[in-house]
């Protein structure tokens, strides 16, 4: 009889984070599934290829810092990561804007810092906000055109053109995102010419608000799992939202509250990107104020910034924020009468 | 209906529960030999009155607390005192203490008891003094003397009596078997209890997963002040906060005890102790312990004589010691394991769980924190786990004890639900012992320091008064001196001044004196010719001034060392030079003598 000696609790009743993080893969899988459908191969094969080239840069990392490589490559985080930034590339990105950003988001801004747990930074957001300055034109001519995937562009053709270089007559393929449509035309149109163009369908932006209602429909799915907490994506979206409509009530000068829900990369960035634990703020109150700072980033860069999307840099802004809303926003504990604000010594 | 509170967090961990109910509370028998801790709760040790091969009677007390907070031992069987002797204890460490031990004769058979016919007819400190004296201590968890606790500050008045039949705890049903099948002799504590506080409230506390407790507890106490309510399953609402919440809707203070808000728990095996120690007579000296986990064939709940070794008890219960890899005193989520199966069952022993790897499985390695969030969640004092844990594995304790350390029930909560599998109870009590550990040495440091700088200034005081005095004398003397010739003077001026009889007594005044100085000047004269040799008695003094001052330096470096003071490297200087001097002192000494005797020789 050889006896364990632990300190207690003794039993456990944790899903491992492994598991966690394959439940995020999974709540992908909706908006994954829609973008293919209306944008074709390309972000499928993103999704891919960032995976692949994350675990591989984690699974290196790893062995230069001397860490057991299977241990941590089995937790699914750098998958995730990967993951994000296929999903939010353009579909048709060359293959090496991608691994720019993989590799940058893995080696920079995860294992350099320490790796899982203590990076201050988003990873995926840091690698995609590194791409979009450096590569402004790959970043902005690579949107596929929302039609659905009999008529898209073939595996194939969008293989080639994401590894090969563009193929012939897939320049008819490529169109600007709603975002950005709206947000050039409509300093010299008025609302309704700007949305005849084709990239806003009958709907708010066609294809994009399938898009963005799968990736709610993931998002939900999490928070009903208790995987993530309602308060930074509410606080988000309702502080862009309001944002919205204390700015932006006339169409004819900026884009309408529905865009500003449904097109780009706002749902994605709501219940998948800002909820990243590591990087976010702790406490509920915390949560509230940091996914509402990325909500008033976001409509501020949206609308009166140089970039169409703003979801990476909001996010990265609010993670420098993020011990500073700490300090300030502990919860009350019991038999407190009030939260410990503050740093030790110097405020009550 | 009575209104209830919820409380935030929680888990809902498997009970385990039904594997130990399914049979009544069994006699756990007598075993080869009782261990007896002195010490088997908070407070200080108890003190043996018995000898070794002393023959005591069941219920006898062995040992007792004269001075401090704490309660006798009793003798849990008639038998023998073999002996006295530091034994493995149930303690996290697996430290060992003094403990009686008693070799049973078999026949069980009670000293004379002196139950109560009517407590209410006696004051109410005789019967906390009854209490007492029955060792009873709280029987849910620490441990704490029931009769201080019945006798809170006399500015707290208890208004609400809680009696905690929660038992949240996955595994442990001691409680729940013991108001099934006890509970008149619990109530019978509660009246008593009740009598001793007058609350206006009284209310019985259950868990909603023990129907026949509820159903048992309604029957004893229908038609009295007592209220059984029944609470939500959810873990921890046993714990005394958790349930004062849940009942009352408020909160402990920070550092408090519920008294200071009007509040008192006791638990349900505390409450059935009293009434075996009031109308009963009897003092504690066994208790309702469960026995279960997959490790044993028939588990159960066991009338356990207080010292039953651990391992006897497992066998009555069908130990299979080959199975189990872990082995539980008190429940999977705040019990502690034990290394050695020969630790007594001690007053405050609720449980034991001999797990099988497959019911406890061990878990896995620990990762790296991704602040998930999931222990906030959970947590019932709503503190920031995940904030606590990165503080104490930095050892920023300051950030750490900002963010409420102290206020951590050490639930496991928090724990339990880590997907990283990081022991953050482990992390806390580690944090929480560095701390104490700190701040005792820093009121040691301060008080050696304090001791030391008040050496220090008597030492200079006394200087300065020696210096003072000396000064005042040296004045004296001038002012003497002074007065002397101003005299002398004066009897000049006046001797030419006045007659020539009067100048002629002054004469022979003067003559006199000088006849009276004369042998003082011849020692004068003589301690002037010996100047020049060597003066023994002076050097003597030297020496001897010398060495005091060396000791006082000495004593001074001993206590600055002890003290760990900066000026050690300094005050070792200071003696050096000391030691030097005294030997300088000494040589010059010997020197003399020397000199003094060649000078007698020749």
């Amino acid at each position: 009889m050889s006896l364990v000696q632990q300190s207690s609790p003794h039993a456990h009743g944790a899903r491992p984070t492994s598991r966690v993080m394959l439940i995020v893969i999974l709540a992908t899988l909706p908006g994954l599934l829609a973008q293919t459908w209306f944008f074709g191969w390309g972000n499928l094969i993103n999704v891919v290829w960032c995976v692949l080239l994350a675990l591989g840069a984690e699974a290196a990392m790893l062995k230069l810092r001397h860490k057991p490589v299977a241990f941590f490559l089995r937790d699914n985080t750098a998958a995730v990561t990967g993951l994000l930034l296929g999903l939010s590339l353009p579909q048709f990105a060359p293959w090496w804007v991608s691994a720019v950003a993989v590799i940058s988001a893995i080696v920079l801004a995860k294992q350099l810092y320490g790796g899982l747990g203590a990076n201050p930074f988003n990873p995926a957001m840091v690698g995609y906000a590194l791409v979009l300055v450096s590569f402004p034109v790959a970043m902005t001519t690579n949107w596929a055109g929302a039609v659905t995937l009999p008529d898209a562009p073939g595996f194939g053709e969008t293989l080639s053109t994401i590894f090969g270089g563009p193929q012939a007559g897939i320049d008819g393929w490529t169109m600007a995102t709603p975002l950005d449509e709206y947000k050039h035309k409509v300093a010299s149109h008025t609302a309704i010419e700007v949305l005849q163009h084709p990239t806003f369908g009958a709907g708010v932006a066609k294809g994009w608000e399938w898009v963005n209602g799968a990736f709610l429909l993931g998002g939900l799915a999490l928070v009903a799992l208790r995987i993530i907490t309602w308060h930074t994506p509410v606080s988000l979206l309702a502080a862009l939202g309001l944002m919205s409509l204390a700015f932006g009530s006339n169409p004819d000068q900026y884009a309408p509250l529905s865009l500003h829900l449904l097109a780009g990369g706002t749902m994605l960035g709501a219940f998948f990107i800002a909820t990243d634990p590591v990087s976010a703020a702790t406490s509920h109150q915390g949560k509230l104020i940091y996914g509402a700072g990325i909500g008033v980033l976001i409509y501020t860069i949206r609308s009166w910034g140089n970039y169409p999307d703003a979801v990476a840099f909001s996010v990265l802004l609010m993670n420098f924020a993020v011990p500073f809303i700490d300090h300030y926003t502990p919860p009350r504990t019991y038999g407190h009468h009030k939260p410990r604000r503050g740093i030790p010594g110097k405020t009550g | 209906m009575t209104q209830l509170w919820n409380f935030p967090g929680g888990v809902h961990p498997p009970e385990n529960k039904h594997q130990s109910t399914a049979r009544p509370i069994r006699k756990g028998g007598i075993p080869e030999r009782l261990v007896l801790p002195l010490q088997q709760h908070i407070g200080a040790p108890a003190e043996p009155l018995v000898q070794p091969g002393d023959k005591v009677l069941k219920g006898q007390k062995l040992a007792d607390v004269t001075s401090g907070m704490g309660v006798p031992v009793h003798a849990s069987t008639s038998g023998t005192i073999a002996g006295i002797e530091l034994l493995p204890v149930p303690h996290p460490s697996g430290m060992s203490d003094w403990c009686i031990v008693l070799e049973p004769d078999g026949d069980d058979a009670w000293c004379e008891l002196s139950p109560v016919a009517d407590y209410r007819k006696l004051h109410r400190d005789d019967v906390l003094d009854l209490i007492r004296e029955a060792g009873i201590s709280g029987m849910g968890g620490a441990g704490f003397p029931t009769s201080i606790k019945l006798r809170p500050p006399s500015d707290r008045k208890v208004s609400t009596l809680i009696i905690n039949g929660a038992e949240c705890e996955p595994y442990i049903t001691a409680d729940d078997m013991a108001m099934r099948e006890r509970a008149d002799q619990i109530h019978g504590g509660i009246k008593v209890m009740s009598w001793i506080l007058r609350p206006e409230r009284c209310v019985i506390a259950i868990e909603d997963n023990k129907p026949e407790a509820i159903e048992a507890m309604r029957k004893a106490s229908e038609g009295t002040q007592a209220e059984v309510v029944v609470v939500p399953t959810k873990y921890p609402s046993g714990g005394e906060k958790q349930l004062i919440q849940i009942l009352t809707g408020m909160e402990v203070p920070s550092g408090g005890i519920p008294a200071d808000i009007g509040v008192m728990c006791q638990n349900v095996g505390t409450a059935m102790a009293v009434y075996q120690a009031i109308n009963r007579g009897e003092p504690l000296v066994s208790r309702i312990t469960t026995v279960t986990g997959a490790g044993v064939d028939d588990p159960g709940n066991f009338e356990t004589l207080i010292g039953t070794p651990a391992r006897h008890l497992l066998d009555q219960a069908g130990f299979h010691p080959e199975r189990i890899n872990r082995l539980i005193l008190g429940g999977p989520m705040m019990g502690y394991t034990l290394e050695d199966t020969s630790v007594p069952v001690i007053k405050t022993t609720n449980c034991l769980v001999a797990a099988t790897e497959n019911e406890l499985p061990t878990p896995p390695p620990e990762q790296p924190c991704i602040r998930c969030g999931m222990c906030a969640e959970v947590c019932p004092m709503e503190l920031l786990p995940q904030q606590l844990f990165w503080h104490a594995k930095a050892q920023d304790f300051d950030r750490a004890e900002h963010l409420n350390l102290f206020d951590c029930i050490e639930c496991g909560a928090c724990s339990y639900v880590c997907p990283s599998s990081i022991p953050l109870v482990q992390y806390y009590r580690y944090a929480k012992g560095e701390i104490r550990t700190q701040r005792a040495e820093q009121i040691k440091a301060d008080r050696a320091r304090e001791r030391f700088e008040a050496r220090q200034a008597r030492l200079e005081r006394e200087q300065e008064e020696k210096e003072r005095r000396r000064e005042e004398r040296a004045r004296a003397a001038a002012e003497a001196q002074k007065k002397k010739e101003a005299e002398a003077e004066k009897a000049v001026a006046e001797g030419e001044a006045t007659d020539e009889r009067s100048a002629r007594a002054a004469m022979v005044q003067q003559a006199l004196e000088r006849k009276k100085a004369k042998p003082a000047a011849a020692a004068a004269a003589t301690s002037a010719t010996t100047t020049d040799k060597p003066d023994i008695e002076s050097l003597e003094k030297q020496l001897n001034q010398a060495k005091g001052k060396l000791e006082t330096m000495e004593s001074m470096l001993d206590d600055a060392r002890a003290a760990q003071a900066d000026n050690v490297e300094k005050l070792e200087r200071a003696v050096a030079k000391n030691l030097d001097r005294v030997k300088r002192a000494e040589d010059a000494l010997a020197e003399a003598r020397k000199q003094l005797e060649t000078e007698a020789g020749q």
